[in-house]
C-alpha cells in the first residue's frame, strides 16, 4: 500500500529539483539580504564566483541556463551603464557633458551594482527555474505554515492564468470581427482588459465553486497527500547560501572595502 | 477505515424537500418555490425541466454551494439523509458543466486527491482511493500527467474521480456533457455506467439530451417553470405523456423530432454553380499560434445562398480555419480570396481589411458568445455595429427592435449580455452578427449545448438567411445540425502540428 504513495511522494527527480522550494527561496533570499547591506565591488565579486562555481552542480544544461537567465545578464550591465553616467561623483572627471559625469567614482559604483545584480539575480532564477507550483504551495502549507485556504487559493488561481490567454486572444478577434478593432490603441487595450476583468472574475467564482463542492473550506483538519521533506538537504542549501553571504562579507571587511548602505 | 473496494460499502443517501424554495440576492423571483420531493437511498433520477425551472438551483443547494443568508433568501426545508445540505458536505459530490473550471490542481493525481485532502483522509488512504476512482472513471493515465493537457471529455472524467475519492453517498452532475463533442459524451455517459454498477450512491443528473441518460435512471422528475415538480415517475411513463410539453419547453425527447423548414431557394440560383463565389480558399495553411500549422492544402469555396460545413475530430484545426477564413487569423500559407462581389472595392484579401469594413462583408459569432459581448445591455450590444458603420440613430432603433422580436429577446432589451442563460447568449451573439447584415456568416459551434427549442429557432433563422442569399460556413460537431444546414461539408482530418519556419 505505501507503493502508491511512495510513487508519488517521490516521482524521479534529481539534483536540485529534489531540494524543498521552500529551502531554494530561504537560501536566495539570506544570499539577496545581505548582498544588498553593502555597495561594493569584492563581496559581490566572492559571491558572484562561489555561485558560478556551485552552478555547474545544478545540473542545467550551459543552452538552459543562458536562455533562462538571459534577463540578468542584459539587466545587470543597463543598471551598470545608468550608474556609470549619473552615479555620484568622486575623483577624477573622465567625460562631461550635461547631468552627465563618468568619474572614479561612477566607475567603482557601476562594477559593483553590475555584479551585485548578476551574484543576487543568477542564484535566485537558477534556484526558481526549477520551483514546481505544488511543491512550492506544499511547502509553504506544511513547512512554513501559511494558511492552507490562502496558498491553495492562490495556486488553483495560477492554473487560470493559462485560460486567460486564451482568453485574451479570442477577445482580441472578436473585437476585430464585431467592428471596433479600428479605434485608438489605448482605448481598445483599456476596452479588452476590462472585458478580460469580468472573464476572469466569472471564471475564478466557478472555480471557487467546484473547490468547495470538493469540501474546501470545511471546518475538518485538513491533511495533505503530498509530503513536503524538509532534511538536511534543505538544511544544507540554505547553510550553503549562508556561508556564501559571510564570505563575502568577510572578505569585504577584511580588505576594508565593506560599504554599509545605511551608514 | 474504509478498504480500497468500498465504494461499494457506501449507502445511499436520501432527499427530502418540504416546501423548499430558494430566491437569489438581488432577484425579484424565486429560483424554486413550494418543491416537494422524497429521493430513496440509491435512486437514480433524471432531473428534467424548462431552462430557469431551478434544476441548477436545486443541485447546488443539495452541494451545499448556493451560499449563506447574504447570498439569497430560503423557504421550507432541504433534508439529505436528515441533515442540513451544509452539514452533510463531503457525502455530496457535485460536477459542473464547464469542464475548464473544475480543474483544480495541475496534475491528475493531485486534482482528484484534493476532495480527501479537505476531508481530512489519512495520506496513504487518500492515494488508495485516487487510484481506484481513476479506474473507475477509466482514465488511465499517470499520477504526474498534467491536467491541462486533458480534452474536455477526459477532465469531465477527472471531475467525476474527484468526486468519487470523496466516497459520496450523493452524487450530482450538472449537464456534465453539454459542453462536449459526441466523443465526449460517450466517454463520460460510459463511466458514469461502471460507477453506479459499483457504487449504491444515490445519483441524480441534469440534462437536455434525455437519450444519454434514460437507460442509466429509474426514475424521472420534470420540475414546473412555476414552482414545485410538473411529472415524476418510471422514465418510459414521463415521456410517454409528457414528452411533447417536455420538448416544447426544450427538452431534447427521443423520438420527438424537428419540424424543419423548408429552403426556398438552392445554391447556385438558375440552375448551375455559374453564381461566383463570395470567398475562396487556395492551397490555404492556417495556424492560430504562428508557425505551428493545424491544417494545410486546403481549397474551398464559399458560394451565395449555401451553406458549407467543416467537419472533423477535435483538435484537426475547423475553429482556425473558420477565423481564417472570416479575416481574422492571417493565412499561414496560400491565400484566402474575397470574390468582386464581397470584396466591393475593398482588396480581395480579407485580413488586410480594416475592422469596420468586415461588418457587412463576414460576420463571425464565436463559439463561446461571452467573448463577442462589448456592451452593457442587449439593446447596445446590437447596436455596436450599425454604429460602427455610421447609420442613423432611427434606423439603428428600427433595426435593433426589428432583431428584438425576431430572436425572442425584447423583453430583455435592457439586460446586461452576461446575465443572461446560455440559449439567451447564443441567440443574441448571432443577433450581433445580423445587426450590420454581412453577406458571409461564419460560426463557430453555433447548437454546441443548446436546448431543443433553441436549436430549431437557430436552424429557423439560419435557414431564412440562406434563402436571402447569405452564405454560411459552419464549424460543428453536431450531426442533426450538419444534415439540416449544410449543402455542402469539408471534412478535415485528424490533427499533425507541424512547425514550420515561415
Amino acid at each position: 500500500m505505501s507503493t502508491v504513495s511512495a510513487t508519488i511522494a517521490a516521482p524521479t527527480k534529481n539534483g536540485i529539483d529534489r531540494v524543498n522550494p521552500v529551502a531554494k527561496l530561504g537560501a536566495a533570499l539570506v544570499l539577496a539580504v545581505v548582498l544588498v547591506l553593502t555597495i561594493d565591488w569584492v563581496s559581490a565579486a566572492v559571491a558572484l564566483a562561489c555561485e558560478l562555481v556551485l552552478f555547474l552542480w545544478v545540473g542545467l544544461s550551459a543552452r538552459t541556463f543562458f536562455t533562462r537567465t538571459a534577463l540578468v545578464w542584459i539587466a545587470a550591465p543597463a543598471t551598470g551603464l545608468t550608474t556609470l553616467l549619473y552615479g555620484k561623483a568622486a575623483g577624477d572627471v573622465y567625460w562631461s557633458i550635461g547631468l552627465i559625469q563618468i568619474t572614479d567614482g561612477s566607475i567603482g559604483l557601476a562594477i559593483a551594482t553590475t555584479l551585485r545584480v548578476l551574484a543576487i539575480g543568477l542564484p535566485a532564477v537558477v534556484l526558481f527555474i526549477t520551483v514546481d507550483p505544488t511543491d512550492l504551495a506544499d511547502g509553504l502549507a506544511q513547512v512554513v505554515k501559511l494558511p492552507a485556504r490562502f496558498v491553495l487559493g492562490g495556486l488553483a488561481g495560477l492554473r487560470l492564468v493559462g485560460l486567460f490567454l486564451d482568453d485574451w486572444r479570442a477577445l482580441e478577434l472578436a473585437r476585430r470581427a464585431r467592428g471596433i478593432a479600428d479605434g485608438h490603441l489605448l482605448r481598445r487595450l483599456a476596452g479588452q482588459a476590462f472585458a478580460l476583468l469580468v472573464l476572469s472574475i466569472r471564471r475564478g467564482s466557478k472555480l471557487a465553486t467546484a473547490m468547495e463542492a470538493r469540501g474546501f473550506g470545511a471546518p475538518t483538519q485538513r491533511t495533505w497527500a503530498r509530503i513536503s521533506p524538509f532534511g538536511w538537504r534543505e538544511w544544507a542549501l540554505i547553510g550553503l547560501g549562508l556561508a556564501i553571504a559571510l564570505l563575502a562579507v568577510g572578505v569585504s571587511i577584511a580588505t576594508g572595502s565593506w560599504n554599509f548602505v545605511l551608514a | 477505515m474504509t478498504s480500497p473496494s468500498s465504494q461499494s460499502s457506501v449507502a445511499g443517501a436520501s432527499i427530502d424537500a418540504r416546501g423548499w424554495g430558494w430566491r437569489h440576492a438581488g432577484r425579484r423571483a424565486f429560483a424554486v418555490s413550494g418543491l416537494d420531493l422524497r429521493i430513496e437511498p440509491g435512486e437514480r433520477i433524471l432531473l428534467l425541466g424548462p431552462s430557469g425551472a431551478g434544476k441548477s438551483t436545486l443541485l447546488h443547494a443539495l452541494a451545499g454551494v448556493l451560499g449563506g443568508d447574504d447570498e439569497g433568501e430560503q423557504t421550507g426545508e432541504l433534508r439529505i439523509s436528515g441533515s442540513r445540505p451544509d452539514a452533510a458536505r463531503g457525502q455530496v459530490g457535485l460536477v459542473l458543466q464547464d469542464p475548464d473550471s473544475q480543474v483544480i490542481l495541475a496534475r491528475v493525481g493531485d486534482d482528484v486527491a484534493f476532495g480527501c485532502e479537505n476531508l481530512g483522509v489519512p495520506r496513504d488512504e487518500i492515494w488508495l482511493r485516487v487510484a481506484d476512482a481513476l479506474r473507475m472513471v477509466g482514465l488511465d493515465l499517470p499520477l504526474n500527467h498534467p491536467t491541462s493537457r486533458l480534452s474536455g471529455g477526459q477532465k469531465q472524467r477527472l471531475a467525476l474521480a474527484g468526486v468519487l475519492a470523496m466516497r459520496p453517498s450523493l452524487i450530482l452532475l450538472d449537464e456534465p456533457t453539454a459542453n462536449l463533442d459526441p466523443d465526449g459524451v460517450r466517454e463520460v455517459r460510459d463511466s458514469v455506467a461502471r460507477v453506479l454498477d459499483a457504487t449504491a450512491a444515490t445519483f441524480v443528473v441534469i440534462e437536455h439530451r434525455v437519450e444519454v441518460w434514460r437507460h442509466l435512471v429509474n426514475r424521472v422528475v420534470v420540475l414546473d417553470a412555476g414552482g414545485g415538480v410538473a411529472a415524476d415517475g418510471r422514465p418510459d411513463e414521463v415521456l410517454a405523456i409528457q414528452g411533447e410539453r417536455l420538448a416544447q419547453a426544450g427538452v431534447w425527447v427521443p423520438g420527438v423530432r424537428h419540424a424543419l423548414p423548408a429552403r426556398h431557394r438552392m445554391p447556385g440560383g438558375n440552375g448551375g454553380a455559374a453564381s461566383a463565389p463570395l470567398l475562396e480558399a487556395q492551397n490555404l495553411a492556417v495556424a492560430r499560434v504562428k508557425g505551428v500549422e493545424v491544417a494545410r492544402a486546403i481549397d474551398l469555396r464559399v458560394q451565395p445562398g449555401a451553406a458549407l460545413a467543416l467537419t472533423g475530430p477535435n483538435g484537426a484545426g475547423k475553429s482556425t480555419l473558420a477565423l481564417t477564413l472570416a479575416g481574422l487569423l492571417k493565412p499561414s500559407d496560400g491565400r484566402v480570396v474575397a470574390g468582386p462581389d464581397l470584396a466591393r472595392g475593398a482588396s480581395a484579401s480579407p485580413i488586410d481589411w480594416k475592422s469596420r469594413l468586415l461588418l457587412t462583408r463576414i460576420g463571425t459569432v464565436f463559439q463561446d458568445p461571452e467573448h463577442q459581448f462589448v456592451a452593457g445591455t442587449v439593446r447596445a450590444e446590437l447596436s455596436v455595429g450599425p454604429k460602427a458603420l455610421g447609420v442613423a440613430d432611427a434606423e439603428i432603433a428600427t433595426r435593433v427592435d426589428r432583431l428584438l422580436a425576431r430572436l425572442r429577446l425584447d423583453h430583455l432589451a435592457e439586460a446586461n449580455p452576461f446575465t443572461l442563460s446560455g440559449g439567451e447568449k447564443r441567440r443574441l451573439s448571432v443577433a450581433t452578427v445580423l445587426a450590420s447584415a454581412p453577406r458571409v456568416l461564419i460560426l463557430d459551434e453555433p447548437t454546441f449545448g443548446q436546448d431543443f427549442r433553441t436549436w430549431q429557432e437557430i436552424v429557423i433563422l439560419l435557414t431564412e438567411l440562406l434563402d436571402e442569399g447569405t452564405a454560411l460556413v459552419a464549424v460543428s460537431h453536431d450531426p442533426e445540425f450538419v444534415a439540416a444546414i449544410a449543402d455542402d461539408r469539408y471534412r478535415l482530418d485528424a490533427p499533425v502540428p507541424v512547425v514550420v519556419d515561415r
